[in-house]
């Protein structure tokens, strides 16, 4: 890993857990004493070398890492452009990502002397996550899903209660993700002595955007390593999807000072950016606002009333982003693309077909974005996608669009 | 500055301890559960016995409020209720009443949208007294909390049982108007559960500060009120009102008996208040 230097984009958050003017610590005063906590816990994990090595055997031995730079050479072939590679972060136990962060909480939380964890989750990768590391410790686990996501993500919910987790339906609002984390922050509210909660992805007050991002930023620094012995040198793009934006912050951190490296976020376009409460793109879609503890772009109305998302993929339907992001884009470092429902699925479809692999719908948004850019690249050029999920938990939602269609 | 003792609650407090007994603070959603309906609740509280109003502003996701203030304010947005609106509401109250303080609560969103500065003129100039914003700590005093301040609003803080002795300190700094003690770590509308351990808290407060200290969370009962004021200097309920606004709708709707419902709790519970020294 190179040196942060002193100016360095990847040196943030400052003190105050801002990125630029997002970020921050916007929470009831109950909860303010126990993030502080958190944060001087995390510090003091970091660099202890016991934690951290426990984290690496955890990362090789039960999550499978490194996960592989795959070189997708017949999807390359027919966007005729670009060389096309995955970073395959589906490969990881349990399917996606999501892991990596839950075994750096998990240890931090049992540091820590918690004893009951709390989660909130969309899709549900998250939550199988981090039932699956609550098994693993021997931890009681309470997952808060949305209503209407317990429903289109059955087979999830049926994983988590199989790893032992209770899964606590939330109806209040549209039954999504914002909704299960207002609950899991009211349950953090009234159990703030034993209970730990263990947010899945880089938003949130600080220090969770700051902490989330550095368990995520394996993909980035053993990409460096792969890319540099596949190829040498640097990929030309990277790009990767984006709902509260972890694993695209996970890719991105480690060459943000790398200039020649351009980067994109693929957000939930949906039905498209023209329909109020019709999509779930934050940032291309949204404006800043201040929500479930920080200053980030929202999807919200002109009155500050927050709107529901709305994306094929639960996994994206948030309505708000990891600060990070928000400030990676207003200073012009990253560039947020809106990918529409309908790009998604026919990115799906055309990876199953030409690489044998099922993306997850979240990670066919990144996909959708590297078949817009590739052929506007040169042959000996090289793009990487984070390929974040596994689709598996979505070929029942594919196959009703398809039907839908036919 | 905002303390000043010469500020509506201030002068309100002083009042009540005159008196020797607590202030009955009540809380509602503005707008709940619509328009007309809330502005009658609204202008007929101190005649029920409330000697200061917290007036919710409605958000789409409050994440310290238990279900009853959830519904109050999601019944409010949909009959159209904005911070607009709200501000409009105190204005109408002032021209009846000088005397009532008047809090506005809620989080900071809504009014970060509005735009702070506008939003803290047009509250002034409304008649508004004082803000109780559950999602700014004093780490992010320099958004409104100053500001308001400068304004010659109060800015009234939370405490809570895991707020130490340590920060204790930070939290008061820039608390003015009163102390609002959360007696327990949950959500609005929990169940209160010791009584002695809100004694202790609120003293220990006490020998930090000079301002009057009010509790709020899980009163629900006259006699909650009665033992809670028995320690503290002003005793806030507002779930089991908004609870009673609920209860007494037709089909989501006011009905003939919603704005007398409500007053009619107050009533008892200022009683229970009252009775609280005695």
């Amino acid at each position: 890993m190179n040196e942060v230097k002193a100016n360095s984009l990847r040196s943030g958050p400052d003190r105050r857990g801002r990125f630029g003017m997002f970020g921050g610590r916007f929470v009831a005063e109950t909860l303010m004493p126990l993030i502080k906590d958190l944060e001087k816990s995390y510090r003091e994990a970091k660099s202890d070398p016991e934690y951290v090595s426990q984290l690496d055997k955890l990362n090789r031995h039960y999550t499978g890492r490194p996960s592989p730079l795959y070189l997708a050479e017949r999807l390359s072939e027919h966007l005729g452009g670009a060389r096309v590679y995955f970073k395959r972060e589906e490969l990881n136990h349990t399917g996606s990502h999501k892991l990596n962060n839950c075994l750096g909480q998990i240890l931090l939380a049992r540091r820590m002397g918690k004893t009951r964890i709390i989660a909130e989750t969309g899709a549900g990768q998250h939550g199988v996550a981090t039932a699956t590391v609550c098994a693993r410790f021997g931890l009681p686990c309470v997952i808060y899903m949305g209503k209407t996501d317990v429903e289109r993500q059955a087979p999830n919910v049926f994983r988590m209660e199989l790893l032992g987790a209770k899964i606590v339906p939330v109806s209040a609002g549209a039954g999504t993700l914002k909704d299960a984390m207002n609950e899991a922050l009211r349950d953090w509210v009234a159990n703030v002595d034993d209970t730990y909660y263990l947010i899945g992805t880089a938003a949130g007050p600080h220090p969770y955007p700051e902490m989330v991002r550095d368990f995520q930023s394996v993909i980035g620094t053993e990409l460096r390593r792969q890319f540099g012995e596949a190829e040498g040198g640097l990929p030309d793009a990277l790009v990767a999807c984006i709902g509260g934006g972890s694993n695209a912050i996970g890719l991105f951190q480690e060459f943000l000072d790398d200039e020649q490296v351009k980067m994109y976020g693929a957000e939930a376009g949906g039905h498209g950016l023209d329909r109020e409460n019709g999509h779930a793109a934050s940032m291309t879609g949204g404006s800043p606002g201040v929500l479930h503890g920080n200053r980030t772009y929202l999807l919200q109305d002109e009155n500050g009333q927050i709107l529901e998302g709305h994306s094929i993929s639960a996994g994206l339907d948030y309505p708000g982003v990891g600060p990070q992001h928000s400030y990676l884009k207003d200073i012009g470092r990253v560039e947020y693309v809106p990918i529409t429902d309908e790009e998604a699925l026919e990115a799906f479809r055309l990876c199953a077909r030409l690489e044998g692999i099922l993306p997850a719908l979240e990670s066919a948004h990144g996909l959708a974005q590297v078949i817009k850019l590739a052929p506007t690249m040169e042959k000996n050029q090289s793009i990487v996608l984070c390929l974040s999920g596994r689709g598996d938990k979505d070929v029942d939602t594919v196959s009703a669009h398809m039907k839908d269609r036919s | 500055m905002a303390n000043d003792s010469d500020s509506r609650i201030a002068r309100k407090f002083a009042d009540c301890a005159r008196a020797d007994r607590p202030a009955f603070i009540t809380f509602i959603t503005a707008g709940d559960p619509d328009p007309e309906t809330g502005q009658q609740i609204f202008e007929g509280l101190p005649a029920a016995g409330a000697d200061l109003i917290e007036l919710g502003m409605p958000f789409s996701d409050p994440m310290a409020d238990g279900v009853a203030i959830q519904m109050a304010g999601q019944r409010a947005l949909a009959n159209g209720q904005t911070l607009h609106r709200t501000l409009d509401m105190v204005k109408k109250f002032r021209e009846k009443d000088q005397e009532t303080p008047v809090i506005l609560m809620g989080y900071y969103n809504p009014i970060f949208i509005y735009g702070t500065e506008k939003f803290l003129s047009e509250a002034k100039k409304a008649g508004v007294d004082g803000l109780i914003i559950v999602d700014l700590p004093p780490e992010e005093d320099e958004e409104l909390c100053i500001p308001a301040l400068e304004k010659g609003l109060n800015f009234i803080r939370l405490t809570t049982p895991t707020t130490d002795e340590k920060r204790l300190g930070q939290v008061l700094v820039n608390t003015s108007g009163f102390v609002y003690y959360v007696s327990m770590t949950g959500v609005t509308g929990a169940d209160l559960s010791n009584h002695e351990a809100v004694g202790q808290a609120v003293a220990r407060i006490k020998a930090h500060t000079d301002l009057p200290v009010a509790v709020g969370f899980g009163i629900k009962t006259a006699r909650d009120a009665r033992l809670i004021g028995h320690h503290a200097d002003g005793v806030v309920v507002g779930s089991a009102l908004v609870e009673a606004i609920a209860g007494s709708l037709n089909d989501g709707k006011a009905g003939p008996d919603t704005v007398s419902a409500i007053h009619d709790l107050a009533r008892s519970l200022a009683g229970g208040v009252h009775d609280s020294r005695k």
